[in-house]
C-alpha cells in the first residue's frame, strides 16, 4: 500500500510535467491544426536555458543568498526565451505555409525539430548538463512514503499554471478570441480579431509552459541533454491526443494519465517497457473512442 | 442623402486563383441607404462582399470606404473603421456561448460599460438571444443563429453593414422578422446596409436601390422599385 | 532592385536579429557568472555570411539577372521533357533501365553501396506512398515494417538456419501482419490521430527490439546473418546444383534493382486500378467514398498491408546485405526521412518519389564533410525546401494527366 501511494505521488509529479508540455501541443493544434513537432525542442531548450541561468546566478554567488529569487528569475527568463523562440519559429517556418497542404507544414515542423535539437547539441555539447542538485534536498516523510520538496514544488507550480491557463482561456476576452480563432479564422477577422497575433500568443504561451516543464524535468532528474525533447515530446503529444487534441482540459487529463501509466507500468510490470505502456493505453483508448477522451468530433482533417 | 458615397467599388476584378469571380464591378453605396445586390447562384455576390472585406484578394480596381482606399488594409482592421460583414451561412462561433459571441463582436473596443449596454440593446432587439445567453452558439436554431450573427455585427458599431443572404435556409416568418429588424437598424441607427440576396423580391422591397450581378458583372443598376417592376427582372429572378 | 525586395530584405534582417537573440543566452552566459559576446558574435557572423551569400544569389536570381544562364537551361529541359513525352514511353524507360543495369559496372564500390541504399529506399518509399499518397493516411512509423522484415529474416536465419528464399516471403508476410495489427485499431481514426498511433507503433516496435534480449539480442543486434544463396547448375559430374553465396556488392545491387522495379510496377498498377481509385476516393472524402459503396475498412487495411509488404521485402534484403541488424537502423528519424522522401519529391508522383529518395540519400553523403553540422543543415534544408516548393519537386499534376489519359484509353 505504501509503495502504491508513493508511486501515485511520483505519477502525479511526472503527469503534471507531461500535462504542461501537452498543453502546448493541444493549443497549437486547436488554433492552426498543426502537430508542432518542434514543441519537444522548446521543452528541451527551456531545460537548457534554465540550467544556464541557474548556474549563472550560482556563479555570481546569488544562489546562496537569494535562492528563491534566483529560481523564480530562471523560470521567468526561460519562459520568455522559449516564447521568443516559438514565436520566431512560427513566423519563419509555419506562417508562410498556412495555405499549403498540411503535410508541407508537418515536414517543416519536423525540419525545425531536427534543426533545433542539433543546434542545442552544437552550442551545448553532446554530454548531459547537470542541474545544481543542492537546491532541493529532503522532503516530508510519512512512514514509508516520502514526498520531496521538489515534488511539492512541481505539483503546486503545475497546478497554479493550469488554473491560470484555464482562467485565461475561459474567462478573459483574449481567451475567448483564442477559442474563436480556433473555430473560424475568417470570421474572427471579420470581428476584428487579428489571427496572426492570436497564433503568436498561442505559440508563446505553449512554449512558456514547455519551458517550465523543461526546468522541472531538469531539476527532477538532475540533468538535461540535447535530445531530451524527443521522448517526453511524443509522450506529451500522446497525452494531448488521448485527452482529445485541441481540448485544453483533455490535455491536462491525458498528461496525468500518461504519467501514471508510465510510473505504475514501470513499478509493477517492467521498467524496460515503460514507454510501451503509454502507447498501448493510447491505442486502446483511441480504439474505443477515436477522438480521445474529451475530444469533439473534428471534421475530416487529414493529410 | 449626401453626394459622397460611403462605400464605392471602382472597376473591381477579383477571384480565386485562376478563376475570375468578379469582372469590372463598380458600385456605390451612399450613407444611410439600403442597397441590394441580387443575382443567381454563383454570380459573385458573396465574393463581392468578401472582396470588400479583403478576404478574397483584389486583383485590379479599388475599394473606397469613407473617402480613402481600403484595399491595403488588413481584414481584421476593417471592423474598427466601422465596416462589418455578416457572412453567408452566419458563421457564429459554435462552441462559444451566445454572450461570448456578442462580446467578441466588440473585441476591439475597451469601454466595458458601453459594451454591456450594447449587449442589452442586442437582447432588446432579439429577446430570444437574451433567453439563451449562456447557451452554446452551435445549439441555436438557424433563425436564432442569424439573429446572433447580426447582433454580433452590431456589437462592432458598424457604419456600414454588409449582409450576405440573411434569409438563407430560414422559415418565411423568421425571414420577415429579420428583415423588419434590418429596416429598423437602418432607420433608427442610421446604419448603411449593403444587402446581398437571392430572394430578390424581399431584398428589393427592403432596399432603396439595387444592382443585378450576373456571372461576375453588374448588368443593371436602378431604383429598387423600378427593378421590382422591370419585366425582365421579374422573369429572371421573381419567377414570373 | 532594393526597393522591389524591400520586404524580403526586412524579413531577412529580422530573422537574423532574432537568431542573434536566440544564440546569445546559449553561448554568452557562463556558469562562472560572466557574460561574453565574442563567441556569439563570431558564430552569428559565420551564419550571417553563409546565409547572406545564399540570399544574394536568391535575390539576383529572382530579379532575373541570371536569365542568360537559367533561361537556356529551362528551355532545354522543357524541350527535353516535351521530347520525352512525345517519344513512346518504352524508349526512355528502357534507356533508364539500361543505365541502371550498367551502373555498378561503371562505378566503384562506394557508389554501388549508395545505389543499393537508394534502391531499398525506393521500395520503402513507394510502400509509404501507398499509405500516405494514395490512401491519404499519415504514417509516421513506416520504418517499423522495414524493421520487422529485417528482423524476421535475421532471426529465422540465425536461430533456425532458414535460407533467404524461404524467409523472403515470410518477411513480407510478417510485415503484412504487423501492418494489419497497426491498421486495424486505427481504421476508425481520422487525420492526425493516425499520426500519433503510427508513431507510437513505430516506437513500440523499436522498444521491443531493444529489450527482448532472448529473441533480438537487444541493442547489440544480431550478427552473422547469411547472405542470399542461389542454386546454380553445375555441369561437372553430370547435372547438379551448387549453392552459390552472393558476396559481391554488384549482385546485391541487381537484387535491390529487381525489387525496386517490381515495386514500381506493382504500385503503378495499383494506382491505376480499381483499388487505386478506391484509395483515392477515401483520400479525397472518406464519408462520400463510404456512401458510394467503397468498403473503406477493407481498402484502408489493404493500404497498410500493401505498404508493409514492400517494406518487409526491402527489410529482408537489407538484413541479407548488412549481415547484421540492430534497432539503431529503425528509429523515428528514419521514418521522418522516409516521409520526407515521399513528400519532397512530390506527393502523388512515382518519379517524384524516386527523385526524393535520391536527393535525401545522396545529399547527406555529399554533406558528410560537414560532420556534426550535417543534421543541422539537413533540418534547415527541409524547412527551406518546404517554404519554396511546398508541393514537392515534381508536383502531382503529371500523374493526374496520366490517369485521365489511361482512363480515356480504357
Amino acid at each position: 500500500m505504501d509503495s502504491f501511494i508513493q508511486q501515485l505521488i511520483n505519477g502525479i509529479t511526472l503527469g503534471g510535467i507531461y500535462a504542461l508540455i501537452a498543453l502546448g501541443y493541444t493549443m497549437v493544434y486547436g488554433v492552426i491544426q498543426l502537430i508542432n513537432f518542434a514543441h519537444g525542442e522548446f521543452f528541451a531548450a527551456g531545460g537548457y536555458v534554465g540550467v544556464i541561468f541557474l548556474s549563472f546566478f550560482a556563479g555570481l554567488g546569488y544562489m546562496e543568498t537569494h535562492p528563491v529569487l534566483c529560481l523564480t528569475a530562471s523560470f521567468i527568463l526561460a519562459m520568455m526565451y522559449c516564447a521568443y523562440l516559438a514565436i520566431g519559429v512560427e513566423k519563419i517556418a509555419y506562417k508562410p505555409l498556412r495555405k499549403e497542404a498540411r503535410l508541407a507544414v508537418l515536414l517543416s515542423a519536423l525540419g525545425v525539430s531536427i534543426f533545433l535539437s542539433n543546434g542545442l547539441m552544437l552550442t551545448q555539447g553532446v554530454y548531459v548538463k547537470a542541474y545544481p542538485s543542492e537546491l532541493f534536498q529532503g522532503g516530508l516523510n510519512f512512514g514509508m512514503i516520502t514526498i520531496s520538496y521538489l515534488q511539492i514544488l512541481i505539483v503546486s507550480l503545475t497546478a497554479a499554471l493550469l488554473v491560470a491557463l484555464n482562467l485565461l482561456v475561459f474567462k478573459t476576452k483574449i481567451g475567448m478570441a483564442m477559442r474563436a480563432t480556433a473555430q473560424d479564422k475568417t470570421m474572427s477577422a471579420l470581428v476584428a480579431i487579428g489571427s496572426n497575433n492570436i497564433i503568436s500568443l498561442t505559440f508563446g504561451i505553449g512554449a512558456a509552459l514547455a519551458a517550465v516543464a523543461g526546468i522541472m524535468m531538469g531539476l527532477y532528474y538532475g540533468s538535461v541533454n540535447y535530445d531530451m525533447g524527443f521522448v517526453p515530446g511524443i509522450k506529451a503529444f500522446s497525452a494531448a491526443v488521448l485527452g482529445g487534441i485541441g481540448n485544453i482540459t483533455g490535455a491536462m487529463l491525458g498528461g496525468l494519465i500518461i504519467g501514471m501509466v508510465e510510473i505504475f507500468g514501470a513499478g509493477y510490470i517492467s521498467g524496460e517497457y515503460k514507454d510501451v505502456f503509454a502507447f498501448i493505453i493510447l491505442i486502446g483508448v483511441l480504439y474505443f473512442k477515436p477522438t480521445g477522451i474529451m475530444g469533439e468530433n473534428i471534421d475530416d482533417t487529414r493529410v | 442623402m449626401s453626394s459622397e458615397p460611403i462605400l464605392e467599388l471602382k472597376h473591381v476584378y477579383s477571384g480565386y486563383g485562376s478563376i475570375k469571380a468578379l469582372r469590372n464591378v463598380s458600385l456605390k453605396v451612399y450613407p444611410g441607404e439600403i442597397v441590394a445586390i441580387i443575382g443567381a447562384n454563383g454570380a459573385g455576390k458573396s465574393t463581392t462582399l468578401m472582396t470588400i472585406c479583403g478576404i478574397v484578394p483584389l486583383e485590379k480596381g479599388d475599394v473606397i470606404y469613407n473617402g480613402s482606399s481600403i484595399k491595403r488594409i488588413a481584414p481584421e482592421k476593417l471592423p474598427t473603421l466601422g465596416l462589418c460583414q455578416v457572412p453567408e451561412g452566419r458563421r457564429i462561433f459554435p462552441r462559444l456561448t451566445v454572450e461570448e459571441n456578442l462580446i467578441l463582436g466588440a473585441f476591439y473596443r475597451d469601454d466595458k460599460p458601453e459594451i454591456k449596454r450594447d449587449i442589452d440593446h442586442v437582447y432588446s432587439l432579439f429577446p430570444v438571444l437574451g433567453e439563451r445567453s449562456r447557451q452554446q452558439g452551435g445549439t441555436l436554431s438557424g433563425g436564432e443563429q442569424q439573429m446572433l450573427a447580426i447582433g454580433r455585427a452590431l456589437m462592432t458599431k458598424p457604419k456600414v453593414l454588409l449582409l450576405d443572404e440573411p434569409s438563407l435556409g430560414l422559415a418565411p416568418i423568421i425571414i420577415h422578422q429579420i428583415f423588419d429588424i434590418i429596416a429598423d437598424i437602418n432607420k433608427n441607427q442610421g446604419t448603411t446596409i449593403l444587402l446581398v440576396e437571392q430572394n430578390a423580391n424581399l431584398a428589393l422591397q427592403a432596399a432603396a436601390r439595387g444592382y443585378v450581378l450576373e456571372t461576375g458583372e453588374i448588368t443593371l443598376e436602378d431604383k429598387a422599385s423600378s427593378l421590382l417592376h422591370n419585366p425582365e427582372i421579374r422573369k429572371a429572378y421573381l419567377g414570373e | 532592385m532594393i526597393q522591389e525586395f524591400k520586404k524580403i530584405w526586412k524579413q531577412y534582417a529580422i530573422t537574423m536579429l532574432w537568431l542573434l537573440g536566440l544564440l546569445w543566452p546559449l553561448l554568452g552566459i557562463h556558469p562562472d557568472g560572466t557574460l561574453s559576446f565574442q563567441q556569439t558574435v563570431t558564430v552569428w557572423s559565420y551564419i550571417l555570411a553563409g546565409t547572406f551569400v545564399c540570399f544574394i544569389i536568391y535575390i539576383i536570381n529572382k530579379s532575373g539577372n541570371f536569365k542568360f544562364f537559367t533561361e537556356p537551361v529551362v528551355n532545354t529541359s522543357q524541350k527535353l521533357s516535351d521530347m520525352v513525352q512525345d517519344m513512346p514511353s518504352w524508349i526512355w524507360k528502357s534507356a533508364l533501365l539500361i543505365c541502371a543495369v550498367i551502373y555498378p559496372l561503371a562505378t566503384g564500390r562506394y557508389a554501388t553501396d549508395v545505389a543499393i541504399n537508394v534502391l531499398l529506399y525506393v521500395s520503402l518509399g513507394l510502400g509509404l506512398y501507398v499509405v500516405v499518397g494514395l490512401a491519404g493516411m499519415l504514417d509516421l512509423g513506416h520504418i517499423a515494417f522495414y524493421g520487422v522484415g529485417a528482423y524476421t529474416y535475421a532471426i529465422l536465419n540465425v536461430k533456425y538456419g532458414m535460407g533467404f528464399w524461404v524467409c523472403f516471403p515470410l518477411a513480407g508476410l510478417s510485415a503484412c501482419i504487423a501492418g494489419c495489427i497497426v491498421g486495424y485499431p486505427t481504421l476508425k481514426m481520422r487525420g492526425d490521430y493516425l499520426a500519433i498511433v503510427t508513431l507510437g507503433f513505430g516506437e513500440i516496435v523499436r522498444i521491443i527490439l531493444n529489450n527482448w534480449m532472448s529473441l533480438t539480442n537487444g541493442p547489440n543486434g544480431i550478427l552473422g546473418v547469411k547472405t542470399i544463396g542461389i542454386l546454380r547448375p553445375v555441369m561437372e559430374n553430370g547435372f547438379t546444383f551448387e549453392m552459390f553465396w552472393v558476396k559481391k556488392l554488384e549482385i546485391f545491387y541487381y537484387f535491390a534493382l529487381g525489387l525496386a522495379i517490381l515495386t514500381i510496377i506493382a504500385v503503378t498498377r495499383l494506382n491505376f486500378s480499381r483499388i487505386g481509385r478506391a484509395w483515392e476516393s477515401i483520400r479525397e472524402d472518406e464519408t462520400a467514398a463510404e456512401l458510394m459503396g467503397v468498403n473503406t475498412f477493407y481498402y484502408k487495411l489493404l493500404a497498410y498491408a500493401m505498404g508493409a509488404i514492400f517494406a518487409g521485402f526491402a527489410g529482408a534484403l537489407f538484413a541479407a546485405r548488412m549481415k547484421f541488424v540492430s534497432p539503431e537502423s529503425f528509429t523515428f528519424l528514419e521514418s521522418v526521412m522516409l516521409l520526407c522522401m515521399v513528400v519532397l519529391g512530390g506527393m502523388g508522383s512515382i518519379p517524384g518519389i524516386i527523385l526524393g529518395v535520391i536527393a535525401l540519400i545522396a545529399l547527406p553523403e555529399v554533406f558528410r564533410g560537414l560532420e556534426s553540422y550535417r543534421m543541422l543543415v539537413f533540418g534547415s534544408t527541409m524547412v527551406i525546401m518546404m517554404l519554396f516548393r511546398p508541393s514537392g519537386l515534381i508536383s502531382a499534376k503529371r500523374t493526374k494527366q496520366m490517369t485521365t489519359k489511361s482512363e480515356v484509353k480504357e
